[in-house]
C-alpha cells in the first residue's frame, strides 16, 4: 500500500500520471514533463514534495549534536532564519542523507530525503546524546514553488510575508503564522519552498494555481535538478561515496579543525590519501539520451559511470552526471550507448544557470 | 484508455500499420506505447530504401524515461521516412496515427497484415501491460 500527501485528489484533478515513488504515490507529470520542465524555467511551476521527511530537534545540547552529526557546520548559521545543506555521513565518510538544516529560534529543522526516512531516524535515534529531542513532523506538507515569476504570480498567496519573503537571500527563511517558508529549492530557479500543516496545502495548491502557477511533477523536477548540477540521493550518491566523491567538497566543514563531526577522520584520510573518484557533468556531442548506468571510457579504458543521465529539454541535449577515476583529467571522453561509443565532452556545473544554457 | 483505431493493424510490440490506397504500409507506433514512454525526445529512423524483415528493428524511440526499439510490423522496402521527427519528435506524442508516423513501406507481401492483431486484440495486449 502507497501512502498519500494531502495533495494527492489535486494531482487526481490535475490529470497526473501517478508512480510510486519510494512507496509514495507521487505525480511523474501532468501531461508533458517537458512542457513542465520549461515551464519551470521561464514562468512558475509547483511541485509537490510533500513525501519528504521534516524532523525537528529540539533541547539545549541541538545545536552541538547537529554540529558533530553533519559535515557541514550549523554554527555557520549565526542567527535564527538560515539554512544551510549538508551530507550527513558515517563513520567511513560514505553519505548516508542530504539535507537541508534551518535554524529557528532556539530549535532546529531538518528536511530529509523520504526514500532514507526510517534509516536516517534510526541514525539519529543511535547518535542521539544530551538533551537533544527529535520529533517527526508527518502532519506537515511541503509545497516547492519555483521559476522566474514565481514570487510574484504567489504574492497574493503569500499576503503580508510577500515583502518578507521578497527580501530573503538564497537559503534564508520566514514563519509567518504556521506557514515556513524558505528561499530553497531543487531546481535552479528563484522560488521557494513552504513548510505548512497537511490540512492547508490544498488550499495553498488551488490558490496557486489560481494565479498562474502550473504543477509540475516529478519527471520536471529529476531534469531540473541535473540542469542545476545539483545530486539526487541514492543515484548520485550513497553511502558508497564520500562527499569528497560526489562534487560535494563545498558543504564539508573542515574548519574549525577541532570540530569532530561523523566521518571527518575517513575524509581527513581520504583527502591525505588522495580522492580516487570524482562526480563530474557530462554532455552527450552527438544526438540522443544518457542515461545512468552508461560506461565512460578514454582511451580504450573503462574510467567509470553515469549515475545520471538525461535529455536535458533547455540545451536540447543529453547530459548527466559520471563518477569517474580522478586521474583523468580529459575533456573528452566517450560514453557507450547500447553498443556504440560515441562522444560526450565534460562540463562545468551547471548545465544550466538561472534559465541559460552555461 | 487509450485510442485504438479499428481500421489499423498492430503488432505485439506496439507498431501499428495502416494499408493505404496505393498499396504502401505507413507505419507508427500506437497512442498506449506514446503514452507509456512519455515525452519523446529523440528518434533515429530507418535508412530509406532498405529491405527490412517483418519483426527486425527498424529505428529507435527515445522518450524521457527509456529507448526503445521500433520492429517493422510487415517486411518490405522502406520509401518513405518522417523526416519532421527529428525536429519534431514529440509530435509522436501529440499524433501518434496521424503526423507522428514513422515511415511507409512497399510491403513483400500484403498477406502478412493479416497476421498482426486487429484492434480488439491489441487492445488486450495493451490492457495486459497497464496492470
Amino acid at each position: 500500500m502507497t501512502e498519500r500527501t494531502p495533495l494527492y485528489a489535486e494531482h487526481l484533478a490535475a490529470g497526473a500520471k501517478m508512480v510510486d515513488f519510494h512507496g509514495w504515490d507521487m505525480p511523474l507529470h501532468y501531461g508533458s514533463q517537458v512542457e513542465e520542465h520549461h515551464v519551470v524555467r521561464k514562468a512558475a511551476g509547483m511541485f509537490d514534495v510533500s513525501h519528504m521527511t521534516v524532523v525537528d530537534v529540539d533541547g539545549s545540547d541541538a545545536g552541538d549534536w547537529l554540529r558533530r552529526l553533519l559535515a557541514n557546520d550549523v554554527a555557520k548559521l549565526e542567527a535564527s532564519g538560515r539554512a544551510l545543506y549538508s551530507a550527513m555521513l558515517n563513520e567511513d565518510g560514505g553519505i548516508l542523507d542530504d539535507l537541508i538544516a534551518y535554524r529557528r529560534d532556539g530549535s532546529w529543522r531538518l528536511v530529509v530525503n523520504s526514500a532514507t526516512r526510517e534509516a536516517d531516524l534510526a541514525w539519529m535515534a543511535a547518535q542521539r546524546r544530551g538533551d537533544v529531542v527529535l520529533t517527526e513532523r508527518p502532519d506537515l506538507a511541503m509545497i516547492a514553488v519555483q521559476g522566474p515569476h514565481a514570487l510574484a504570480r504567489a504574492g497574493k498567496w503569500l499576503g503580508d510575508a510577500a515583502a518578507a519573503v521578497q527580501g530573503l537571500k538564497p537559503f534564508g527563511f520566514v514563519e509567518a503564522g504556521d506557514r515556513f517558508i524558505a528561499r530553497t529549492g531543487y531546481t535552479g530557479e528563484d522560488g521557494f519552498e513552504v513548510i505548512l500543516p497537511g490540512d492547508e496545502a490544498a488550499a495553498a495548491w488551488q490558490t496557486l494555481l489560481a494565479a498562474g502557477v502550473a504543477p509540475a511533477g516529478l519527471g520536471a523536477r529529476d531534469t531540473l535538478r541535473l540542469e542545476a548540477g545539483l545530486n539526487l540521493y541514492g543515484q548520485d550518491m550513497d553511502e558508497t561515496a564520500t562527499p569528497l566523491e560526489s562534487n560535494l567538497a563545498w558543504t564539508v566543514a573542515f574548519k574549525p579543525p577541532e570540530r569532530d563531526f561523523i566521518g571527518r577522520a575517513a575524509l581527513t584520510r581520504q583527502r591525505e590519501q588522495g580522492v580516487p573518484r570524482r562526480l563530474v557533468g557530462v554532455k552527450l556531442e552527438a544526438r540522443g539520451v544518457l542515461r545512468r548506468g552508461q560506461q565512460l571510457s578514454y582511451d580504450g579504458r573503462v574510467i567509470g559511470e553515469l549515475t545520471s543521465g538525461a535529455f536535458s529539454p533547455t540545451l536540447g541535449a543529453g547530459i548527466g552526471f559520471a563518477r569517474i577515476a580522478a586521474d583523468v583529467d580529459a575533456e573528452q571522453l566517450q560514453v557507450d550507448m547500447r553498443g556504440k561509443a560515441l562522444p560526450v565532452a565534460r562540463v562545468k556545473l551547471p548545465f544550466v544557470r538561472r534559465g541559460e544554457g552555461a | 484508455m487509450s485510442n485504438i483505431p479499428a481500421e489499423l493493424r498492430y503488432a505485439a510490440t506496439h507498431e501499428w500499420a495502416r494499408l493505404e490506397e496505393d498499396g504502401t504500409v505507413t507505419v507508427g507506433i500506437t497512442d498506449h506505447a506514446q503514452d507509456a514512454l512519455g515525452d519523446v525526445v529523440f528518434v533515429e529512423l530507418p535508412e530509406l530504401g532498405i529491405d527490412i524483415q517483418a519483426g527486425s528493428e527498424a529505428g529507435v524511440v527515445e522518450s524521457v524515461k527509456a529507448a526503445s526499439d521500433i520492429y517493422a510490423p510487415v517486411s518490405g522496402t522502406v520509401i518513405a521516412i518522417n523526416e519532421a521527427l527529428e525536429e519534431a519528435p514529440e509530435t509522436i506524442n501529440e499524433d501518434p496515427y496521424g503526423s507522428g508516423w514513422f515511415f511507409k513501406l512497399r510491403p513483400l507481401d500484403k498477406a502478412e497484415l493479416d497476421e498482426l492483431l486487429d484492434a480488439e486484440g491489441y487492445g488486450e495486449v495493451a490492457e495486459s501491460e497497464s496492470h
